[in-house]
């Protein structure tokens, strides 16, 4: 009897340790590719950002709403000419093995990421950074010269090359967050490892199986730990959207970042209020290539953009919704307003056809002489939908268009040579200012496909460079952007949407432009 | 015999060198490379990037490390995964691999011989019709299909099964991905059983037996199996070198872990190391199962062994 007893107690015991982590809360998300690392600096993907992000802060952070919050900077200073931001830190604040997070983190992760020999293929995101640039590009070789120092554990100085209206928040970005100098010293490469890494964020890993996924644990230093409403976050690597779905019906997952397009209207009816489609800060486009005739001609540009009836793209050929495009920065930019239009915007898309069709006569070309181009895209279902639909747009002026495809490696790799008629591309903010993409039609960037070059916009994008006066430097740079519209720079076609779908038994779950979702703010009902 | 199987290894090192430097040319000159993308990187970083992977050395001293790094059991890293090269993404993805299509194979040959017999046993009569149909339909129906529909019915539906994932590796996670895995290759092997089983049964040998008035149960499994077994066991080595280096779509459609994934993710990615590592691995499990496969043979077939 008392042996049985003994036993059921034992059992119980046993019984309640392992009840309890089973208790705790945990938010399954589908989380699309594997991820690269969990190094910062050698990653470059949203679904990479949504692990370091919740394991990493930097000195500033993302609110509900992914706009720039204190993080591990409690308050900070900027100098009159805008050039140098002097930080505090939080008191308390540590890794995940109990050593302070100090300046010197952060003075060493940004060493470490513009140091040519990390090849962080993020490092230009810190250009602003004085000398960041150029140690990157290796010419200069004092990492000592780049623009940040720890006065003291707790004070830490950044320097700028010059005035930088987006700066604050591009030290949200996980490429300005501080590293573990005293694992990563001591572990070199294998400092991120799972047995080895420590974290200074919300929460930390402990589970790594490639292919599966990711799990990473609340992490009971962090200073606003009482506030954290969920214990534990499975990323779930699976890059079929369709199986997605499937498994979060079946209840596996809590939120998919992605879902099939052609899916949206059959969760509209039998999952509503689950699927959440949000304006996303990017831009989906067409390069012209402005360096190979008759494509240096303003008229025959402005006749292939005013053709495209933008209207029917966002709702009926891919069902999402998309806005039309007419401007080349996204709407909702900070310290930008309302972007820049194409003159021709309002009228009826009669009109539109009706003046295009004119403006290539005045170009000479006719039925008997039919302007004839390739559009290259690079292989996926939703691309070639929308170029379909464009050259049946396009063979309405009489072009006769050619479509050809391929992966996206040898799509990207010819743009970037410089080898396109017409090019399907897309761009999302890396950080919000209107100048992330004004800057793709500047002359001499890698990513200005069309090599637009005009040198009034880059006189105009120069002088909005180390302006200090917001307001004024909206000015000019939307001055640029009419530019580039009126020249018909590129092709803007529609602003891109963000997919979510989110049980309702998430709460907390914001829309806004970035796409970007801590799990710290998220709560879980049962 | 030993003799044989060491000749028979010693061969596929030339095959094997062959089949590394093809690879490694063939993949350098395709165009685009590992660090083009949506988001194309500043020259002073792109530089950086191929430093680091030594991509900016001549082509020919890139194969003389590689080949040197190979040598040294060193297949390189991965350009998509920072945290774990080559050799560990193999390492790690190889179980799972194993128990899926391990399973898969032994479902595929134990229903695939019975369905053949049974076929072959009821030829031409209502139950080999039916089994036709059905088998019929694991060959026509591909996988990407048949996997949704799967998870359709038994994973959201019915609730029966979890519709993915590998959970704790518990049986009823591997059950639709085997499955999925395994109809086709049950398909073909029992339409391989049925047409050589029946040929055997049409045999003298059989005849005589059935003369000296022996049933038709011992006359299947004693006499005419195993000829019977002969062209099943020629398909055995192809199949098991698919289902052990894993599917892609299985992998995919059902997210699990396992190497299937990389053949295809890699050669997209320009993940020039993931490439040749999936080569070699593929290559050397090929040269083994073949090996396998022929030993077989000479033990089934009297006429191989005193070749």
């Amino acid at each position: 009897m008392y042996h049985s007893f003994l036993k059921s107690v034992a059992a119980f015991a046993v019984s309640a340790v392992l009840v309890s982590p089973l208790s705790a809360v945990t938010l399954n998300i589908h989380n699309g590719g594997d991820p690269t690392s969990l190094d910062p600096h050698k990653v470059s993907g949203d679904w990479e950002n949504r692990i370091v992000g919740d394991i990493f802060e930097g000195l500033l952070t993302e609110d509900p709403g992914a706009q720039p919050i204190p993080g591990q900077a409690e308050s900070w200073t900027v100098s009159d000419d805008g050039l140098t931001y002097t930080f505090n830190l939080r008191d308390g604040i540590a890794w995940t093995d109990g050593t302070p997070v100090t300046a010197g983190d952060f003075e060493f992760a940004l060493q470490r990421l513009v140091d040519p020999a990390t090849a962080a293929d993020y490092a230009y995101l810190q250009y602003p950074i004085k000398n960041a640039e150029a140690i990157n590009a290796g010419t200069i070789t004092d990492l000592g010269a780049l623009g940040i120092k720890a006065l003291d554990d707790k004070t830490l100085e950044i320097t700028l090359e010059q005035p930088t209206p987006y700066f604050l928040g591009a030290l949200t970005h996980y490429t300005a967050y501080p590293l573990p100098r005293h694992v990563v010293e001591a572990k070199g490469a294998e400092w991120v490892k799972i047995e080895n890494i420590v974290t200074n964020g919300p929460y930390t890993p402990t589970e790594w199986v490639p292919g599966s996924h990711v799990t990473t644990v609340r992490n009971d230093g962090y200073y606003d730990a009482e506030n954290l409403k969920i214990d534990s976050v499975k990323f779930f690597v699976l890059e079929d959207a369709s199986a997605a779905l499937k498994r979060y019906r079946a209840g596996d997952f809590d939120i998919l970042t992605e879902f099939p397009t052609d899916q949206y209207e059959w969760m509209k009816t039998n999952m509503p209020g689950e699927p959440q489609v949000a304006a996303f800060a990017g831009l989906y486009y067409y390069v012209i290539n402005h360096n190979k005739p008759p494509f240096d001609n303003a008229d025959v540009r402005q006749a292939l953009a005013m053709s495209i009836n933008r209207e029917i793209i966002g709702p009926q050929i891919l069902g999402t919704g998309e806005l039309p495009a007419y401007s080349w920065v996204p709407p909702g930019m900070a310290n930008y307003g309302e972007p820049a239009h194409f003159s021709w915007k309002d009228l009826s898309y009669g009109e539109k056809i009706a003046e295009a069709k004119a403006m290539l006569e005045k170009a000479g070309f006719t039925d008997d002489n039919p302007l004839s181009l390739q559009l290259r895209y690079n292989t996926n279902e939703n691309h070639k939908r929308i170029a379909v639909a464009i050259a049946a747009m396009w063979k309405r002026l009489g072009i006769d268009v050619s479509l050809y495809n391929t992966e996206v490696k040898v799509h990207y790799d010819e743009l970037q040579r410089n080898i396109l008629d017409i090019g399907r591309a897309g761009w999302l903010a890396d950080y919000n200012d209107a100048h992330n993409f004004l800057n793709l039609l500047q002359t001499g960037i890698p990513n200005n496909y069309g090599r637009f070059s005009n040198a009034e916009f880059d006189a105009l994008m120069e002088q909005s460079n180390g302006m200090l006066d917001l307001k004024e430097r909206a000015g000019v740079m939307k001055q640029a952007e009419q530019i580039a519209l009126d020249q018909t720079a590129a092709i803007p076609i529609y602003y891109y949407l963000s997919r979510n779908v989110v049980s309702p038994k998430v709460k907390g779950f914001e829309d806004n432009a970035f796409d970007i979702h801590r799990t710290r703010w998220l709560e879980l009902a049962e | 015999m030993l003799l044989y199987a060491l000749k028979r290894f010693l061969t596929t090192i030339p095959v094997l060198w062959i089949a590394i430097t093809v690879c490694f040319f063939i993949l350098r000159l395709s165009p685009g490379g590992p660090f083009d993308g949506e988001r194309p990187l500043p020259p002073a970083v792109k530089q950086n990037l191929e430093a680091h992977y030594n991509l900016d050395k001549p082509l020919v001293q890139q194969y003389a490390i590689y080949v040197g790094n190979v040598l040294q059991g060193d297949l390189g890293p991965s350009f998509t995964s920072e945290d774990f090269n080559v050799a560990e993404q193999l390492k790690l993805g190889l179980p799972y691999t194993i128990i899926i299509g391990g399973a898969a194979f032994i479902i595929a040959v134990l229903f695939g011989i019975l369905a053949g017999i049974y076929g072959a046993l009821w030829r031409n009569a209502w139950p080999d019709y039916v089994l036709a149909s059905i088998i019929l339909l694991g060959l026509i129906l591909p996988s990407f299909l048949l996997a949704p529909i799967f998870q359709l019915i038994f994973g959201v539906e019915l609730g029966w099964l979890p519709v993915g994932g590998w959970g704790d590796g518990e049986l009823r996670y591997i059950v639709l991905p085997v499955a999925v895995l395994a109809l086709p290759h049950i398909a073909r092997i029992s339409r391989l059983m049925r047409g050589a089983m029946i040929e055997v049964l049409h045999s003298n040998f059989i005849r005589t037996a059935r003369s000296k008035g022996l049933n038709t149960g011992p006359i299947v499994l004693r006499h005419a199996l195993k000829p019977a077994l002969m062209p099943v066991v020629s398909y055995l080595g192809p199949a098991a070198g698919y289902l052990l280096t894993g599917s892609i779509v299985v992998e995919t459609i059902f997210g699990l872990p396992g190497i299937g994934r990389y053949f295809i993710n890699a050669a997209l990615n320009r993940d020039y190391g993931m490439v040749l590592g999936t080569v070699i691995f593929y290559m050397v499990l090929i040269v083994m199962l073949n090996l396998i496969v022929d030993i077989l043979y000479a033990w089934l077939d009297p006429k191989v062994r005193s070749q």
